[in-house]
């Protein structure tokens, strides 16, 4: 019994075109088995380095070295909400956000809440200090946030 | 003087300014085949003597960097694309990313003409959604036209440009550390020599450029080099070594200000200048105690240095590490410089990659004395620990691989030797200002 679909791996393998070897395709290969699969547990991580002929510890080795990635005891939940707590945030308010969604979902940063609706984590500089404090969900930036808007915006996810 | 008209940003505000269609009604491709029948030598001939600089932080002349590759190497050659815009308070790549990726990828192919490279591999950091989502339906409307590919417009040149996604470390925005991710691997720097032009990625020779360059690369083939060198700031008479600030910059303006924004103008501008009049003065009608000049790793300008030129050799003459990204970050009067370091120390521990002791060790000890500090249970002779620490880390003191720990220590430096006065009246205070939500921080 395999963990990742034919589908997935079908998605892996034509990755490999685009790079002179299959190493290359570590990132590539974690960002959609993590995205499809809200982590990347240990069996996936022997099968994408079965995928990519490599050791799985050299795969574990580069997965654990980007917070980015969760392991299957940190699953991720539907959203990601990632709040900048970089300088220029920081100096707009950025922490308050951030607490504004902690209370909102009872969780700290780097938990997922109860209903499995969002995991929240912070984030250092996002690239969008002209709309400090900024918060990311899942890849997608929002602006001039407050502890009113955050909670709008909370409410439609 | 009159006022500068924007190269860089020209269509930034224009309707549907992501098109391929609207980039063409603009005059862009327009000479692109031209541009790829001269022969390579001659284009890096004219980026090399309109006087670029890397727009990502080094300020390494951009055509020099391309004449260090091999002569006659039978490839492949790859280009970098070094997209992985992370340093704190900059954000220029990404609007150009996200308004006219055009201009950039015509960039890439001027430039890997230039180099002979065939590949290019565009290192995006994940944060950029957006951006990511830009360029991909960019790159396929290139392909389409004919702009990509094989045999591009009849000229004989290939170019393939490939995505890649980083995970969320600054540290791939060093050039090797860049390649080590590219390839698989943990984002470790590398020792140099070798330097990327002759072993990079996957050992073979490659460029790393960052966005901005390579944009400007596009407008330098455009409009010649000596429109290039009109704007912008001639190499100091008195210093041999200088290769001045030529061209115009985007500059990154946000934190105390009523409005942030990112603007572009001729390198050289002032701090004051950018605060005053692009960004609406500081907000709440406060002062400014202090302004980043460069992202954070650059350190501090004190009140009394807002004046100084913002080209790449004005911040190294005030005791700050360069010019950086030139991102400009405010910060009012009724702010404490304790609190804005430890950020700043914060952000580099969580962003060593831990290759080097000193800089894995001495990030982690500057974070946890200014939490101390920030506790309330600071000592005066903590401030020169602090400095003591920050002296012995990075590649000036010959300790670690690459800048991050410079970049590290630099706030330490210039925050201490500059406003001592503000952590000496904290320590003594023994006040503490913690917030619940940086404890939540903790906690994590």
């Amino acid at each position: 019994m395999t963990v990742l679909s034919e589908q997935l791996r079908e998605r892996i393998r034509q990755e490999f075109p685009k790079y002179p070897n299959k190493r290359a395709v570590t990132l590539p290969a974690l960002h959609m088995v993590h995205d499809a699969m809200r982590a990347v547990s240990t069996a996936a991580i022997e099968e994408i380095a079965e995928l990519l002929e490599l050791h799985p510890a050299e795969v574990h080795d580069t997965m654990s070295f980007y917070n980015f990635f969760k392991d299957e005891k940190h699953s991720l939940g539907k959203h990601r909400i990632w709040v900048c707590r970089s300088i220029s945030c920081m100096l707009r308010g950025g922490e308050e956000v951030l607490e504004k969604v902690c209370n909102k979902f009872h969780v700290h940063p780097g938990q997922t809440s109860a209903d499995g609706k969002v995991t929240l984590e912070f984030a250092e500089c996002l690239g969008a200090c002209e709309g400090a404090p900024c918060i990311l969900v899942d890849d997608e930036c929002h602006m001039d946030m407050n502890a009113e808007s955050v909670a709008a915006l909370i409410e439609k996810l | 003087m009159a006022k500068f008209e924007p190269v860089l940003f020209a269509r930034i505000n224009k309707p549907d300014s992501t098109s391929l269609k609207t980039y063409m009604a603009d005059g862009g491709y327009a000479r692109i085949k031209e541009i790829l029948s001269m022969a390579p030598v001659d284009v890096i001939n004219v980026v090399k003597d309109a006087g670029l600089r890397g727009r990502g932080g080094a300020g390494f002349p951009c055509g020099l960097k391309w004449t260090f590759l091999p002569k006659d190497h039978p490839g492949p050659i790859y280009l970098c694309i070094n997209a992985d815009e992370s340093e704190p308070g900059t954000f220029n790549n990404r609007i150009l990313m996200e308004k006219d990726p055009h201009q950039l990828i015509e960039g890439i192919m001027i430039a890997c003409h230039a180099i002979k490279s065939n590949n290019a591999y565009l290192y995006l950091r994940y944060e950029y959604g957006r951006s990511y989502r830009t360029l991909d339906a960019a790159i396929k409307e290139c392909y389409a036209a004919g702009l990509l590919g094989k045999n591009i417009k009849g000229t004989g040149f290939n170019l393939d440009i490939v995505l890649h996604r980083g995970a969320g470390a600054y540290i791939c925005g060093e050039e090797t550390g860049l390649i080590e991710s590219l390839e698989g691997k943990r984002a470790w720097p590398r020792i140099k020599p070798p330097f990327p032009a002759i072993e990079g990625l996957f050992r073979k020779p490659t460029i790393v450029n960052n966005v901005e360059t390579l944009c400007c690369v596009t407008q330098i083939l455009y409009r010649g080099k000596e429109w290039f060198q009109s704007i912008g700031v001639p190499p100091d008479p008195n210093n041999p070594r200088d290769p001045g600030s030529y061209g115009p910059k985007l500059y990154c303006v946000s934190g105390h200000v009523n409005k942030p924004c990112c603007v572009e103008l001729p390198l050289g501008v002032t701090a004051r200048e950018l605060i005053e009049e692009h960004a609406g003065g500081v907000w709440k009608g406060r002062k400014a105690k202090a302004v980043v000049p460069g992202g954070i790793s650059m350190g501090f300008f004190s009140e009394k240095e807002f004046d100084t030129k913002l080209d790449f050799a004005g911040p190294g003459k005030v005791g700050c590490l360069g010019l950086g990204t030139a991102a400009v970050v405010v910060i009012d009067d009724q702010t404490s410089m304790v609190d804005v370091l430890f950020n700043c120390c914060r952000f580099m521990s969580h962003e060593s990659c831990g290759q080097c002791t000193p800089c894995r060790e001495g990030t982690a000890w500057m974070t946890k004395i200014l939490t101390r500090i920030r506790t309330g249970q600071g000592r005066l002779e903590d401030l020169d620990l602090l400095m003591e620490v920050a002296g012995s880390m990075g590649i000036i003191p010959g300790t670690t691989i690459c800048g991050l720990s410079d970049g590290a220590a630099w706030p330490v430096k210039n925050a201490i030797s500059k406003f001592r006065g503000d952590f000496e009246e904290y320590i003594s205070s023994k006040r503490a200002t913690v917030t619940s939500a940086q404890k939540l921080m903790e906690a994590h």
